[in-house]
């Protein structure tokens, strides 16, 4: 019984040598090659999951932006086109404005006009009148004053037509 | 899953039975001199060290494998031949394998008086040849799969470099990155070797015939190594406040001077803490072998007591066996995790910093 529980000089020997060949080996070559490459690996990992979740917030951003552009770009267009609109009903109005009071200056003028030539025509009708009175009383007196008795007749006649105002 | 357990006991008992009947009748007084088998013998040289490795019986014929005796002799200076000289010659070139009570089952030489004497020995034996292979063992898988990470990078290929990996990692992450600490860095591939070493050897143990079945994580020359060496890592890289702790600890002074209690106390520790190690794995092993073999002898004790009896037993034996293996399979990586898990936890201790620097 006492040989098990004391130590033998033989597997001592033994022990030492194997064990400490195994742990040169593994502490040496083989665990921290994959202890450092499961670490690499981790840090990677984490990494990537850090970029990728960067990514997506970077993606979220952008897409929102887009989405606001868009929505900007929209109620642009849409005032663009209501601006337009209302341009466009301006200037017609405008258009339409201009056109009335040009219509009307227009036919301001033309009244005008006709009535300088409703004046004029009056005008020349009048001396046209005149001169055929004229006429017409030249031939009429010197058809009544064919006679002495009537000639007198109508200097006195003229005469007191005269008198009159001076009266 | 008890069900299977039963038919499967019962099917093994009935390959047995047949093949003990006929031994039974075959030579009674053969199997009666064998049954008488002293089993505390029997347990005994099998969890011991031996210069052979014993495989097998068949007949009358030990088939064993002879392992190489290397002893030197202040006498007639070093001696390098087969274990199995012993076969032929009980007394080989002045060395015999003792039957005294002192030195029993160990090579002595026989001095001219006729009194033994232990040589310097270091024979290669079972132990050592285990020690060998499980070592070799060791360094090829690890080392093959730290290549296969070194070839290919970060995502090696094949399920073995997973799987190791995942072991390697658990061991990693939830033991020595915990026990140890700040540096834990530093420790973990000692750590991880220490673990795997127990561990491999443990479950080589488990393997009854050749290349396993040698006790020897239950050996105490091993554990004593192991152990010693943990004691040596935690004292040389012990901190400041480490020895502080022991030598003048926060107690009040009439608990260090003038009778230093603590002081002593905790320099016991220093040397209890593994030699616990040491005795916890040691016994956990012996004792594991321990009963399987003693399981297995009682198939052979129950020989001589009829037909029913033995039959009955051996069922019982084969199931207990069985179970107790399973049991084994959990203590072996059990075994492997405490001793690491302790291992770690006074590297630790030994790393402690000041705890008022810790608190400011």
């Amino acid at each position: 019984m006492s040989s098990l529980l004391t130590p033998d000089t033989g597997l001592l020997f033994w022990m030492l040598l194997t064990f400490g060949v195994v742990v040169f080996v593994l502490v040496k070559f083989g665990f921290p090659v994959i202890l450092k490459m499961v670490e690499e690996r981790k840090t990677y990992i984490e990494e990537s999951l850090l970029m990728a979740e960067k990514a997506r917030e970077e993606l979220e951003k952008v897409s929102i932006e887009s989405t606001s552009m868009l929505e900007n770009a929209r109620k642009e267009q849409l005032k663009i086109i209501n601006d337009a609109s209302k341009t466009s009903q301006q200037v017609i109005k405008e258009a339409r404005e201009l056109a009335k009071k040009e219509a009307i200056k227009i036919i301001e003028d033309a009244r005008s006009e006709v009535l300088a030539e409703k004046e004029n025509a009056l005008r020349e009708i009048r001396l046209i009148i005149a001169d055929l009175s004229v006429d017409i009383a030249e031939k009429l007196i010197k058809t009544q004053l064919d006679n002495q008795k009537s000639q007198d007749e109508m200097i006195h006649r003229l005469l007191d037509d005269i008198n009159i105002p001076k009266s | 899953m008890s069900n299977f357990f039963r038919i499967f006991g019962l099917l093994l008992a009935l390959l047995f039975l047949p093949s003990t009947l006929v031994e039974g009748s075959a030579s009674s007084s053969d199997v009666n001199q064998e049954s008488e088998l002293n089993v505390k013998e029997f347990i005994l040289h099998h969890v011991a060290d031996a210069y052979e490795w014993h495989i097998t019986r068949i007949g009358t014929k030990q088939i064993t494998i002879p392992l190489p005796v290397i002893v030197y002799s202040k006498y007639t200076g070093w001696h390098v031949f087969l274990s199995s000289r012993f076969h032929e010659n009980v007394v080989y070139q002045g060395f015999a394998i003792s039957k005294s009570e002192k030195f029993t089952g160990k090579i002595v030489e026989i001095e001219q008086s006729g009194t033994e004497r232990r040589p310097f020995d270091i024979s290669l034996t079972k132990n050592a040849l285990s020690l060998i292979i499980s070592s070799s063992l060791l360094i090829l898988v690890f080392m093959s799969v730290a290549k296969s990470y070194k070839k290919q990078g970060f995502y090696p290929k094949g399920k073995f470099v997973a799987f190791t990996e995942m072991f390697v990692m658990n061991i990693y992450e939830e033991v020595i990155k915990p026990c140890v600490g700040k540096d834990y860095k530093r420790y973990a591939p000692y750590l991880l070797t220490l673990f795997f070493f127990i561990f491999i050897n443990n479950i080589l143990g488990l393997i009854p015939v050749f290349p396993g079945g040698a006790n020897v994580t239950g050996n105490i020359t091993i554990t004593f190594v192991l152990a010693f060496i943990t004691f040596l890592i935690v004292n040389i890289t012990g901190t400041k406040e480490y020895w502080k702790e022991i030598l003048w600890p926060d107690v009040p002074v009439w608990l260090k001077a003038p009778i230093p209690f603590m002081p002593v106390i905790e320099l016991a520790g220093i040397f209890m803490k593994p030699f616990a190690l040491m005795i916890r794995l040691f016994a956990n092993m012996l004792a594991g072998h321990s009963i399987t073999l003693a399981l297995v002898s009682v198939i052979f004790v129950t020989a001589k007591m009829g037909a029913a009896t033995h039959t009955g037993m051996t069922a019982l034996s084969v199931f207990f066996s069985v179970f107790l293996g399973f049991v084994e399979l959990l203590v072996a990586y059990i075994q492997a995790y405490v001793f690491t898990m302790l291992t770690a936890v006074f590297i630790g201790l030994g790393r402690v910093e000041s705890h008022k620097k810790a608190k400011v």
